[in-house]
C-alpha cells in the first residue's frame, strides 16, 4: 500500500514538472518549419493518387519552383491530363489546355476548385508557402505522433483575407517538419487534415515523401496521396520556364 | 310543374333577373379560373418534364442525395445497358440520357487572354439521328438564330448568354468546368444557333450540347447524370401510374446498399412539384368554395328581398290551401332552375373567355424577373373536361342553398292571420 502512494506520488511530481517545462516560442518553431521546407530552385516529379468514393487515379507531374513566388507545373499522365500545363506566379495563376490551346487565368471562385479532382484546389497552390509570414503561431502543447515527439502548434492568421483562418500543427520537434495539419474556417469549421506518412532528409532538409491531403467538407472524397518521387534542391532552371510562354512550349 | 315554374320566372323578370345575372358571372368566373389554373398546372408540369424532371427519371442514389447541385462525379455508368433493359421492361415509355452541367463560358480577345467570362448552366443532351430530343425540347421552334448542332463541339447558347458573352452565331467559346473526375475541364465549342425558350430562368444563361460533345469534355465516356422517361403517349401521364413504374423499378434495380444503384425518381418527387402542384389541384376548391359561399350570401339577400316582395303572393297560396312544403319546394325548384340556366350562360361566358386566353394568353414577363421555376413567360388557359362542368357546382349550390336558408321564412307565416294580412 505504501509502496503504492510513493508510485502515485512520483508519478504527479512527474507531471507537474512536465507541465511546468516552458513551451518554446511558437513563432520561433514556425520559423524554423519554414527554413526547413523552402528553398531557392526545386525541381520535382511528383505523383497523386486520388480517391474518390468508386474510382481511383494516378496523377504523375513535374514542377518547377523559384523561390516562393514561381512555379511551373506540367501533368506527364494520365493521357487525358498529359500536355496540362499550370504556372504560378505571385499572386496569380494559368493553366493551359493542349486540347483547346488556350491559356486561362484562374481567378475568383475557380480557385476554390480541385486540382486535377484531388484535394487540394487551386487556392491551396496559390498560398504563400512561408507561413510565418501570414500566421501568428503560439505552442500549445507537446504530443507524439506516429513514434515521433511533436509540438502541437495553433497559427492563426494576420489578416481575415486568408482561406484558412487558423492551422492546428504536429511539428516533428528533431526535424522541424509537420507531421499532421488540420485548417479550420474563421467559424472553427475543420476544412482541411494532411498527414505526413514518410519523410526523407536532402541536402540537411527534412521533406515530406508521402504525404495525404483530406478535403473534410468533400463528402465524394476519400482523400489524396501525394508522393514525392524525386526532389532536386538549387536546381539550375531557366529564366524562360517561368513565363506565360513556357505553357505553350512543348 | 317545371313548365309552369319556368314560365313564372320568364313572366316575372324581377323574380329571377338579378339571382341569374349573379349566378352568370360567378360562373363564368369559376369557368375561367378552372381553365386558367388547368393551364398553369399543364404549363408547369410539361416544362418541367420537357426540361429537367421527365415524366420519371433515374439517377444513382448518391446523385439524388446532390440533386440540385449535378453532382457528375456521381453519374450513371454503363447507361447504354441500362436504358436497353428499361426499353425492354417498360415497353410504353421511351428514355434518354442526359447531363446537367455548370461551368464558365470564357471568350478570348487577342492574344488569347479572356475578355468576357459568364457563369452558364448547360443541358447535354442527345442530338443523334432517331433521337426525340429536338421534338421534345422543341428546339426548332426556338431556336431563333443559326441552326441546331451537327457536331459535337456546337453549342445553342440563350439570348442572355449571347449579350453577356458579346458573341454571335459562328463564334468560339470555352467552357470551363469540371469532369467527371473533378479534375478542371477547358473545351471549346462553336456557337451553332441562340435558342428562346420563353421562361426567363431559362433564358438567362442556358446552354444546350450534344451529348456526344459533353460527354468527351467531361470524361463521361457511356456516363449520364441523368436517364430520363418519358411516356410515348404524353397524355398517358397519370401520377399513379408513374408511382407504379417508379415502385416497380426500384424494387429491380435499386439496392439500398450500394449508393451507385439507380434509384427512380417521379416527376412530383422533383424540384418541389408534388406541394405546387397539390397547392394548384387545390386551389380550385378553394376558389369554387369561395364563389359558393359569395354568391350564397347574395343569393340568401335576394331570397329575403325576393320574399318581401312576394308576400302577398305566399299568404294567397297559403291561403288558398297550398301546403307551406309545396312553397318551399317549389322556390328551392325555382332557384335551380335559375342556378342552371345562369350556370349554363355563365360557363358559355367563361368558355368565351377562355378560348381567348387559351389562344393568346397573358404575358408575364415582368413578374418573372426573379422566378426560378420553369413557368412560360406566356400563361395560358386551358379548356378541359372540366371547364365543360365544373361551374354548375357552384351555380346550382349557391342558389339552392340560398333559397334553402331564405325560404324557411314561409314556415312562419300564420294561417289565421293571413287573410288579414291579406285585407281580404
Amino acid at each position: 500500500m505504501k509502496k503504492h502512494h510513493i508510485f502515485i506520488a512520483t508519478g504527479i511530481i512527474f507531471l507537474t514538472a512536465l507541465q511546468a517545462a516552458p513551451l518554446p516560442d511558437g513563432m520561433d518553431i514556425l520559423k524554423r518549419v519554414d527554413e526547413n521546407i523552402t528553398a531557392e530552385n526545386r525541381i520535382m516529379t511528383s505523383r497523386m493518387i486520388v480517391r474518390s468514393r468508386r474510382s481511383k487515379r494516378e496523377i504523375t507531374a513535374k514542377t518547377w519552383i523559384r523561390g516562393m513566388d514561381q512555379a511551373f507545373t506540367e501533368y506527364l499522365s494520365p493521357a487525358r491530363e498529359q500536355g496540362t500545363k499550370m504556372f504560378k506566379e505571385k499572386d496569380r495563376m494559368w493553366i493551359y489546355s493542349p486540347s483547346t490551346d488556350r491559356i486561362i487565368q484562374i481567378a475568383g471562385h475557380m480557385l476554390r476548385q480541385s486540382v486535377m479532382g484531388s484535394d487540394l484546389s487551386y487556392e491551396d497552390m496559390m498560398e504563400d508557402p512561408v507561413l510565418s509570414n501570414q500566421y501568428t503561431a503560439i505552442t500549445l502543447s507537446v504530443d507524439t505522433l506516429r513514434e515521433r515527439p511533436c509540438w502541437i502548434l495553433e497559427l492563426t492568421a494576420k489578416t481575415e483575407d486568408i482561406a484558412y483562418y487558423k492551422r492546428k500543427l504536429w511539428v516533428d520537434q528533431e526535424r522541424m517538419i509537420a507531421l499532421r495539419e488540420e485548417r479550420f474556417a474563421k467559424g472553427g469549421t475543420l476544412l482541411k487534415e494532411t498527414d505526413v506518412f514518410s519523410v526523407f532528409q536532402i541536402e540537411g532538409r527534412w521533406y515530406p515523401k508521402e504525404i495525404l491531403y483530406k478535403d473534410v467538407l468533400n463528402q465524394n472524397s476519400e482523400g489524396t496521396r501525394f508522393i514525392i518521387e524525386s526532389l532536386e534542391l538549387n536546381a539550375d532552371i531557366p529564366d524562360w520556364r517561368f513565363t506565360k510562354a513556357a505553357l505553350r512550349r512543348s | 310543374m317545371i313548365r309552369f315554374l319556368i314560365k313564372g320566372l320568364l313572366r316575372d323578370r324581377s323574380r329571377s333577373l338579378f339571382p341569374l345575372i349573379t349566378v352568370t358571372i360567378g360562373v363564368a368566373l369559376v369557368t375561367l379560373g378552372d381553365s386558367w389554373v388547368n393551364g398553369a398546372l399543364v404549363d408547369i408540369v410539361d416544362n418541367n418534364a420537357r426540361l429537367e424532371t421527365g415524366h420519371v427519371k433515374v439517377v444513382t442514389r448518391a446523385y439524388k442525395e446532390q440533386m440540385s447541385s449535378a453532382p457528375n462525379d456521381l453519374a450513371l455508368l454503363d447507361t447504354r445497358t441500362l436504358i436497353d433493359d428499361l426499353e425492354k421492361e417498360f415497353t410504353d415509355m421511351e428514355w434518354t440520357p442526359r447531363i446537367r452541367f455548370g461551368g464558365l463560358l470564357d471568350v478570348a480577345g487577342e492574344n488569347d487572354v479572356t475578355v468576357r467570362q459568364v457563369r452558364g448552366a448547360g443541358l447535354a443532351v442527345d442530338l443523334s439521328e432517331g433521337s426525340k430530343e429536338i421534338e421534345r425540347l422543341d428546339l426548332n421552334k426556338i431556336l431563333v438564330q443559326g441552326h441546331l448542332p451537327q457536331a459535337p463541339d456546337e453549342i445553342l447558347l440563350s439570348p442572355g448568354l449571347m449579350e453577356n458573352l458579346q458573341v454571335d452565331v459562328g463564334d468560339e467559346v470555352t467552357l470551363i468546368s469540371s469532369s467527371m473526375y473533378g479534375s478542371i475541364v477547358i473545351h471549346n465549342f462553336t456557337v451553332s444557333g441562340k435558342i428562346h425558350f420563353g421562361i426567363v430562368a431559362l433564358d438567362r444563361n442556358m446552354m444546350i450540347a450534344p451529348l456526344e460533345g459533353i460527354r468527351y469534355a467531361l470524361n463521361m465516356e457511356d456516363a449520364a447524370g441523368e436517364v430520363l422517361g418519358y411516356f410515348k403517349d404524353p397524355d398517358q401521364y397519370d401520377k399513379n401510374l408513374t408511382a407504379s413504374i417508379k415502385e416497380r423499378f426500384n424494387r429491380m434495380y435499386y439496392n439500398p446498399e450500394d449508393e451507385f444503384s439507380p434509384y427512380m425518381l417521379t416527376l412530383r418527387d422533383q424540384n418541389f412539384l408534388n406541394d405546387i402542384l397539390l397547392l394548384y389541384e387545390n386551389v380550385m376548391g378553394i376558389f369554387i368554395f369561395i364563389f359558393v359561399l359569395f354568391m350564397f350570401i347574395v343569393l340568401w339577400n335576394a331570397g329575403l328581398m325576393n320574399g318581401i316582395r312576394r308576400y302577398g303572393e305566399m299568404g294567397l297560396r297559403l291561403a288558398i290551401g297550398e301546403s307551406a312544403n309545396h312553397i318551399y319546394i317549389t322556390s328551392i325548384a325555382e332557384s335551380v332552375l335559375i342556378g342552371l340556366c345562369g350556370s349554363f350562360i355563365g360557363i358559355l361566358i367563361g368558355l368565351g373567355f377562355a378560348w381567348y386566353l387559351q389562344k393568346y394568353g397573358v404575358d408575364i414577363t415582368s413578374m418573372m424577373d426573379s422566378n426560378s421555376l420553369y413557368m412560360s413567360n406566356v400563361i395560358r388557359a386551358r379548356i378541359s373536361d372540366s371547364t365543360f362542368y365544373i361551374g354548375f357546382i357552384p351555380g346550382v349550390l349557391a342558389t339552392a342553398l340560398g333559397a334553402i336558408v331564405s325560404g324557411r321564412g314561409i314556415y312562419k307565416r300564420k294561417t289565421a292571420q293571413l287573410f288579414k294580412e291579406l285585407e281580404v
